[in-house]
């Protein structure tokens, strides 16, 4: 059962990073497609989570645990970009 | 004395006048004469000893696998021209002393000079034909800091850039021909290749080297064709014409010649390249000296005929050639060596050396008249006098001598060549000395002090003493010619021969020279209209010519557009691997395809369409970083998903930097990148990088779906991994253990790139394009928060984490994914956070070390731990490990590769944050105000400060 699980989930959120990635080509605004990484990034933490539980290795909740931790900088240095165009001021 | 020391005493003495002249001129001058007179007195102790027949050697083996040996030997030979150089090279010393006025910098004279006397002096007594070409070099270097000596004079300069380029382009052509000799003797020893004269010149490649050779030492002679840059380094103060152009530089081709006389001379190739060029030289540098007005360049003709004498003597091959060769070397050095002095007697006290600008100065300066008198008679070869001696060895020689079975021609060349020589002698008398007193002389002359002419008038002794009692240069002349010819002539020098045709021949030249000169004015005036090929002017245009081709060159690969870079690298790595591919053979295919989840396929989906979207929008340059975070991402997940955690993780961290460094890039830059090129090249770089990445591709799935033809690398590393490394993580272990060196050097030049980032931006950050950036309008209204409270908080409070994360990443990097790198690039995205969010000042008055000092010390960490395994007499980055237990912890490990890794960790951290300071410094204004505050808006302060705008 536990593998039909994970099984459905990795489809569904992979499914979900292709739907981002429309959004990233597509936009049409800037914040749209800088948003739309963001969810990918969220995905990809999710796919990493769930292709570890099936593998029954923890080596991948690391690469989780740091994309979390630090995949958000990227987004904020994104906006901030938008905003106010210097990032580090 | 050693005479290891000898050569080394000019080297290490060139510091002390540089250092003394703050003492004084006359200490600095003392000084230096005290050096050069300590080395010619340990030559001096040694010269009995050689005079008896013996030869010393001096040898140490430098680099033996390079058959480059420092072996040092003095015979007689090497006595006479290191006797030459340090004698006349001390005279040359008192006579500046004199001479250099007061603006002049004269340690610096004094240390080109020692700089000088040392590398002629390891010229001539090098036994080693490589160590030969070194100190060969180094006169060319040191020759040209004496030449453009005067340095705020464009001829000056000129004429040493002259100088380097003939005497250096020769030098090159000398290396291969000294290559080849060694090679053809098997030794680069002088003293084993002397012994292979028969190997030598049977071989077919005996001609090419000596062509190579000879064209070193015709260019340092100044032979013709070559012999246009002499005069031009007459641009030189002359206390350097005086002591290169009579004992040393242009006569280390002389010795050189004379060195390797044994080997390869006595073939119809040598005497036809050196006899006739020198019989060439010698006519015609006389014939120009004759009508010079400027004395130096009429001396620097008489030199270049003088040296094309000795060239021919040595060209004949015989014995007794050989040694009236030798004997002129001596008698040449004494007298030009005193004439050049007279002539800047006569430059530095009447302000001018043009001889039509002069003449009746034999009242005047009585004394330099008198030595001026003495050495110009002996150049011009009259009796009692050295010189006559010498001229009439080569006039006998010559009249034996033969040219393609033609019993006259060289006799009569060599008498025209006497013959012109008397006439340009006695013309430096004659026009300069005699005449009526003028009254137009640019200033009021004088003999100098006893200072300045006290050198020339001791040279005139021996130019006296052998002329008039040649027995006393026997000796001398009988050892050196041993040491060239191998055996000794036992040669009795005497004034009277008897009536010989050599004693004719002088006559004639003799009285020829004079009527010669009775109508030298005249013929001057037919020389000055008839058109001449100007060697300046053809030295210029074939310099302007090579330097326009290499431009040319370097400007066709590279014009600063990276597309072309990548272009003829891609052209490049397609043609060699497609050649590759089409001559080697192509197993069959032996491993099957693994099966692929729908969740790869999507993956795979996911990078090629952002990749094909990259493409599509490359031109939008936020949206093309917005498809690369994309792509990284992808990448990053499939380093996970191919078992690559190590990998995964840099990746992750290094997207996050790269992003943010483009980022403050990009807010220099235009949205959008204008199409510069035109279509057609578009397409054709399309091309280009399809057919690259393409056949990049193709390779690595041939080369994936079948069975390695050697075995992998990987086993050998896994089972050394723990044993030899003491860790599991094979990829650390081979970072800091196995390919230990390799990741020292890699961290020095990623220090080196921040550092020139750091660099970069510093040049620009006063350049009007940063003021014009800093100025130009935003395209849309930015927000008003340049440091949100959300984002302080949040980046204050994931810090300690991230930091903890870092360290964790650290420790266990050497048995578990992770490592140095990447702790480090996790910590600094860790602090970047905080210039992100409270701005730059903020954040840069807290940071207390200054980055450059981290990646100091973070390579210095790496260096000592490298260091440390020499203690235990291991080679360098050898690794020790042991396991350790400290009670409330459990048991652990502790490498010593672990202080390597903290090196890595920190030059990372320093790098990384060093280039993102410095590209962010560029934004910085000065009417930004600092904020003493984290935040604009603090809810728990009273007051808000005011708003950026």
């Amino acid at each position: 059962m536990i593998t039909f699980a994970l099984t459905f989930a990795m489809g569904c959120f992979a499914t979900g990073l292709l739907l981002c990635l429309f959004r990233v080509i597509r936009g049409p605004g800037i914040s749209d497609r800088i948003l739309a990484l963001d969810t990918m990034v969220v995905n990809a933490i999710a796919l990493l989570v769930l292709y570890g539980m099936r593998s029954g290795t923890q080596i991948y909740f690391e690469s989780a645990v740091l994309i979390a931790m630090l995949g958000f900088v990227s987004t904020v240095a994104y906006a901030r970009f938008v905003l106010r165009g210097n990032i580090i001021e | 004395m050693s005479l290891f020391l000898i050569v080394l005493l000019p080297f290490a003495g060139a510091l002390l006048p540089g250092l003394l002249i703050r003492a004084g001129r006359n200490v600095c001058a003392a000084t230096t004469g005290a050096v050069t007179a300590t080395a010619l007195l340990g030559l001096i102790v040694n010269a009995p000893a050689v005079m008896r027949g013996q030869s010393l050697t001096a040898r140490l083996d430098w680099l033996p696998a390079l058959g480059l040996n420092a072996n040092f030997h003095l015979d007689g030979l090497g006595l006479l021209f290191a006797g030459l150089i340090l004698g006349i090279g001390l005279l040359i010393i008192l006579y500046a002393r004199f001479y250099l006025s007061r603006e002049d910098p004269m340690g610096r004279f004094y240390t080109f000079l020692l700089l000088f006397q040392g590398a002629m002096v390891g010229i001539v007594l090098s036994d080693n034909i490589l160590l030969l070409l070194v100190f060969w070099e180094l006169t060319s270097l040191s020759s040209f800091l004496l030449i453009g000596y005067w340095s705020h004079l464009p001829e000056s300069r000129q004429g040493a850039r002259m100088a380097l380029t003939v005497t250096g382009t020769g030098g090159l052509a000398m290396i291969a021909g000294m290559l080849i000799l060694g090679n053809l003797a098997d030794s680069y020893d002088l003293s084993v290749i002397l012994t292979r004269k028969e190997t030598i010149q049977a071989s077919s490649l005996y001609p090419l080297a000596l062509v190579l050779i000879l064209a070193g030492c015709f260019t340092k002679s100044a032979q013709f064709p070559f012999h246009f840059w002499l005069p031009h380094a007459m641009a030189a103060p002359t206390p350097v014409s005086a002591y290169l152009h009579s004992a040393t530089m242009v006569k280390a081709g002389l010795f050189l010649m004379a060195r390797l006389w044994p080997v390869l001379s006595g073939t119809p190739e040598w005497f036809y390249i050196v006899a006739t060029t020198g019989l060439v030289t010698m006519v015609l540098g006389a014939l120009i000296a004759l009508f010079k007005d400027d004395l130096k360049a009429l001396l620097a003709f008489s030199t270049v005929s003088h040296l094309g004498l000795i060239t021919m003597l040595l060209g004949f091959g015989t014995k007794g050639a050989a040694v009236a060769a030798v004997f002129h070397i001596i008698n040449h050095a004494s007298f030009k060596a005193a004439l050049f002095m007279t002539a800047g007697i006569i430059d530095h006290e009447t302000h001018t050396r043009d001889a039509q600008r002069l003449g009746g100065l034999r009242r005047l300066m009585p004394v330099t008249f008198a030595i001026a008198t003495i050495t110009a008679l002996s150049m011009a070869g009259l009796p009692f006098l050295n010189g006559f001696l010498s001229k009439e060895m080569m006039l006998e020689e010559a009249a034996h001598t033969a040219w393609l079975g033609n019993p006259w021609l060289v006799p009569a060349l060599a008498t025209a060549g006497a013959l012109l020589s008397v006439a340009y002698s006695l013309r430096y008398l004659v026009h300069v000395f005699l005449g009526p007193e003028r009254d137009d002389y640019p200033t009021r002359p004088h003999d100098p002090g006893f200072g300045m002419w006290a050198a020339p008038a001791l040279l005139v002794v021996p130019v006296i003493v052998i002329g008039i009692y040649p027995a006393v240069a026997e000796a001398l002349v009988n050892t050196t010619a041993t040491a060239v010819i191998g055996q000794d002539p036992h040669v009795h020098l005497k004034i009277w021969h008897g009536l010989t045709p050599a004693l004719f021949l002088s006559v004639v030249a003799v009285a020829g020279g004079a009527l010669l000169l009775s109508v030298q004015r005249p013929l001057a005036r037919l020389w000055d209209s008839t058109p001449r090929p100007e060697a300046k002017t053809m030295f210029d245009a074939a310099i302007a010519g090579l330097a326009g081709l290499g431009n040319r060159v370097t400007d066709g690969l590279h014009n600063g557009a990276i597309t072309r870079y990548a272009a003829i690298f891609m052209v490049t790595v397609v043609a060699v691997g497609w050649h590759a591919y089409g001559g080697g053979a192509l197993g069959a295919e032996t491993r099957a395809l693994s099966q692929i989840s729908p969740v790869a396929w999507i993956g795979w989906a996911v990078l090629v369409i952002a990749t094909l979207g990259l493409i599509r929008y490359h031109r939008n340059r936020l949206r093309a970083l917005v498809l690369m975070g994309v792509i990284g991402l992808i990448v990053s997940i499939s380093f996970n998903y191919l078992s690559a955690p190590d990998l995964a993780l840099t990746q992750l961290s290094v997207e996050v930097v790269t992003i943010i460094l483009l980022l403050l890039a990009l807010n220099f830059l235009p949205e959008i990148t204008p199409p510069e090129t035109p279509p057609l090249r578009r397409m054709r770089d399309m091309t280009i990088a399809a057919a690259a990445g393409l056949g990049a591709g193709g390779l690595i799935y041939l080369l994936m779906t079948r069975d390695f033809v050697f075995g992998t690398i990987s086993d050998f590393h896994l089972t050394r991994s723990y044993k030899g490394g003491g860790g599991d993580n094979v990829v650390n272990v081979i970072l800091v253990d196995f390919r230990g060196y390799d990741t020292f050097g890699e961290i020095t030049v990623l220090g080196i790139a921040a550092i020139v980032i750091y660099a970069v931006t510093e040049a620009l950050l006063d350049s009007p394009v940063r003021r014009r950036l800093l100025h130009r309008q935003p395209g849309h209204a930015l927000a008003g928060d340049a440091h949100p409270m959300m984002m302080v908080i949040g980046t204050r409070v994931l810090m300690p984490i991230a930091l903890m994360v870092a360290a964790y990443i650290f420790l266990r990097g050497h048995n578990q994914p992770g490592g140095g790198f990447i702790a480090g690039l996790v910590a600094s995205i860790a602090l970047v956070m905080q210039y992100m969010a409270s701005g730059f000042a903020w954040a840069s008055e807290r940071q207390r070390y200054p980055y450059h000092g981290i990646i100091a010390a973070g390579v210095l960490l790496a260096t000592a731990t490298g260091v440390g395994s020499w203690l235990a007499d291991r080679p360098f980055l050898t690794s020790n490990f042991g396991y350790f237990r400290i009670p409330p912890l459990k048991e652990f490990e502790l490498a010593t590769a672990m202080g390597f890794d903290a090196g890595v960790f920190l030059v990372v951290v320093g790098a990384v944050m060093l280039a993102l300071e410095s590209i962010s410094r560029m934004a910085r204004r000065q009417d930004n105000e600092v904020s003493p505050y984290p935040m604009d808006i603090d809810p728990a302060r009273e007051t808000t400060p005011a708003k950026e705008t």
